[in-house]
């Protein structure tokens, strides 16, 4: 059974390293992301928020519900810590 | 676990400089429209400083400014923070976190009314960032037990 979840893993992982071949290059100018998405931002970010920072303007505004959610999974692991192991309750 | 120090250097030393970290905590999570920074990285140079004064200063003197209620309130008040704004922008007639719409609360027009809802929302992220790490400091250093060991 060990040996044939090895395979299966070699299997699957050979399948996601050989499908990286067809990736963008790092950097490449005419990937998708970098046709339509990132221009939008660098344009339009300052004057449509003001923030001189860009990263600080898709992080809180344009992707503020992917940020709300992010803070909520940092509460939720802090409460956990706290019924996990908290015991100076009286 | 953590046991009182009691070395006058240290706690010279650490009564100087806790001061200018939270200050620059502060700078961090307020600039971070210009510059590098925001909720997350401020509130954890904010916490920090709260574990540099429990090594020097010991639990008990930290908890006296620092208690457990008001911590785990303050990690609360972070995520209310930023879902009222949110809720606010929603109340206003715009989209859930749509911080445009502010400007009929906030003297601004609705471009800069973005730029303080964000602002807004990453001082709750930072107070959140910063009551659960002292949380989990405190938590993971004493065993949940909240007190300091005995010599």
């Amino acid at each position: 059974m060990k040996l044939l979840a090895l395979i299966a893993s070699i299997i699957t992982g050979a399948l996601l390293i050989y499908a990286t071949t067809d990736f963008p290059d790092w950097g490449d100018p005419n990937s998708p992301a970098s046709l339509h998405v990132s221009p939008r931002y660098i344009q339009k970010s300052m004057e449509e928020t003001a923030i001189p920072n860009m990263v600080t303007a898709i992080l809180a505004d344009y992707r503020g519900y992917d940020t709300l959610f992010e803070e909520t999974v940092i509460f939720t692991a802090g409460i956990t810590a706290i019924l996990l192991i908290r015991r100076s309750l009286k | 676990m953590i046991r009182e120090a009691e070395n006058i250097v240290i706690q010279t030393i650490c009564r100087l400089l806790i001061p200018f970290i939270q200050l620059f905590g502060l700078y961090v999570i307020a600039h971070g429209h210009g510059s590098p920074g925001g909720g997350f990285q401020g509130g954890c140079i904010l916490a920090a400083s709260v574990v540099l004064m429990v090594v020097a200063f010991g639990l008990k003197e930290t908890k006296r400014r620092f208690s457990e209620k008001l911590v785990t309130m303050l990690s609360s008040i972070g995520v209310f923070i930023y879902a009222w704004t949110g809720w606010m922008a929603l109340l206003l007639g715009a989209n859930f976190l749509d911080y445009g719409s502010l400007s009929t609360i906030l003297p601004v027009d609705s471009v800069h009314a973005r730029y303080y809802g964000v602002f807004i929302v990453e001082v709750g992220v930072g107070i959140t960032v910063m009551a659960i790490m002292i949380s989990l400091f405190v938590d993971l250093v004493t065993g949940g037990k909240h007190e300091e060991a005995s010599e």
